[in-house]
């Protein structure tokens, strides 16, 4: 094992972590309010909006990402009318391509999930909230939107762990995240194993502290789900 | 107490023809009801009867098919849809109006993401626009008239169905409601549960507090209400003063009801 070469790529590829970690946050904060909008659409009750939402989810889950990044980088490009509009300074970047392509796929699966908590929350919890006079709006503030979150949660971290993996798809379009900093680095050594351990090394550890600060949120937005820790100290102690 | 009402003022609720259908099914067919303030009305009647969905009717959890419902005076206005079911003309108006009637369910249906006393100042704080440090007094002092002062900072789910229901009712009293509406309160409880949510529902009656309960606790009834209605079908077959409901009712299928 050369370790001084490993020490070297690891350095490298450090520089290319903030890379990583902008196109994962940028598109989980954009497609997580894109998904509340789909998933409210669905569980409208309104026709045309639950069948639009529908299509949409149909589609990009149903596609694989990277065709999705290409149709965006490449295929949009194609019409004249795309690069005369007012969107093409964002769309001639492969940046903001890559966060488009990643927001409107992540929206797809985060919407079913958002969809999944709001279902979650029980009918009697929305109606003691309109029994006292509080309005749709303050309902789904106060009431559904946090039960729904912490019911959300676990599986959302799943899909925050898939987005971090999936950025390396970026590195197709010329973006340089730890992916496209590794293959760049391989062009050069030829050294694929010992690069390409410290990349997913590096993957592994982002998505092992992201894990446990989910973990750590859950914690703390669930107190009503423990047990009280004065109430039954005896048979908590019993349980062991 | 007062077992006569008086005449004079305006009702504290007032149902003319109620009637709703859930599909095929006619749940109520015409209710007429009238509540005068410091009344405790008991809501009797075997399941599928009405009567939980007649108080639900009242702050239009169910929007009523037909009839007139006014709390205190005002008449909540009601339309109907193309379908012919009826449809609340104004969210706003009722939103007011169910603000002024404490609720109380079943199946409690505290907040369960909120501590107890979160719970009580919820709806203060958020729609009556109150101070946050007067709700807080307000919702102590609450809880220790319900007797469950020291769970102030638990969790729903950390409670017994006892003292949940007596949370409940402090969340429906911090809201200061002209009516209080008990839809089976001990219902869902425990027997060696049910003492502790009586003993509390009637202090209130005792304070002069306008009650509608839906109940099936008989010695509650009889000892705490000023009026008996037993609804039958969705009509109500018979009311009177429970001396006279308990001892010479004209109904033969009241007279099983009490007695069954």
């Amino acid at each position: 094992m050369d370790f001084v070469f490993l020490y070297e790529t690891f350095i490298t590829l450090i520089s290319a972590i903030p890379m990583t970690l902008q196109l994962a946050a940028t598109s989980v904060a954009l497609g997580t309010v894109l998904a509340l909008g789909l998933a409210l659409c669905r569980v409208s009750g309104i026709a045309p909006l639950n069948w639009l939402a529908r299509a949409y989810i149909f589609i990009f889950r149903g596609t694989p990402l990277l065709v999705q990044i290409f149709l965006i980088y490449y295929g949009l490009s194609q019409f004249r009318g795309v690069r005369r509009s007012m969107f093409w300074f964002i769309l001639r970047d492969p940046y903001w391509c890559a966060i488009i392509a990643l927001m409107l796929c992540t929206a797809a699966y985060s919407a079913e999930i958002i969809r999944g908590g709001l279902l979650s929350v029980p009918h009697g919890q929305v109606e003691a909230g309109r029994a006292c006079g509080m309005s749709r709006f303050l309902v789904f503030r106060r009431i559904v939107i946090p039960l729904a979150i912490r019911q959300s949660l676990p599986a959302y971290s799943n899909e925050i762990i898939s987005m971090v993996k999936a950025t390396s798809l970026a590195s197709i379009i010329t973006i340089m995240e730890i992916t496209g900093v590794a293959a760049k680095l391989i062009s050069e050594t030829y050294r694929a194993i010992e690069v390409f351990i410290v990349a997913g090394a590096i993957y592994l550890a982002i998505n092992f502290l992201l894990t446990r600060i989910v973990v750590l949120i859950e914690y703390r937005l669930s107190p009503h789900l423990r047990q009280a820790p004065a109430l039954q100290p005896v048979a908590a102690g019993e349980m062991r | 107490m007062t077992a006569m009402t008086p005449i004079t003022t305006t009702p504290a609720i007032e149902v003319r023809g109620l009637r709703k259908s859930f599909g095929p099914i006619e749940v109520l067919k015409g209710i007429d009801l009238t509540a005068h303030e410091g009344e405790v009305i008991s809501i009797l009647g075997s399941s599928g009867s009405g009567k939980s969905t007649m108080l639900r009717c009242i702050n239009m959890l169910e929007t009523p098919d037909a009839g007139d419902i006014s709390v205190a005076g005002e008449k909540i206005g009601l339309k109907r849809d193309a379908k012919g079911h009826g449809q609340v003309v104004d969210r706003k108006q009722v939103q007011r109006i169910r603000s002024e009637l404490g609720m109380v369910f079943q199946s409690f249906n505290l907040w369960s993401h909120k501590t107890v006393i979160e719970n009580i100042i919820e709806a203060p704080i958020h729609v009556q626009k109150r101070p946050k440090a007067e709700a807080i007094a307000e919702a102590e002092a609450l809880l220790e008239k319900v007797g469950i002062a020291d769970k102030r900072n638990h969790y729903p789910a950390h409670l017994s169905g006892g003292q949940q229901q007596r949370a409940a009712i402090a969340r429906a009293l911090a809201m200061r409601p002209k009516v209080m509406l008990f839809d089976e309160p001990t219902s869902a409880l425990d027997p060696e549960l049910v003492g502790e949510v009586l003993r509390v529902m009637r202090s209130l009656a005792d304070e002069g507090r306008t009650m509608l309960v839906v109940t099936h606790e008989m010695a509650f009834a009889r000892d705490v209400s000023s009026r008996v209605i037993f609804l039958h079908q969705g009509a109500i077959e018979e009311q009177g003063s429970p001396g006279e409901m308990f001892t010479n009712a004209q109904s033969e299928r009241f007279r099983k009801f009490i007695s069954a």
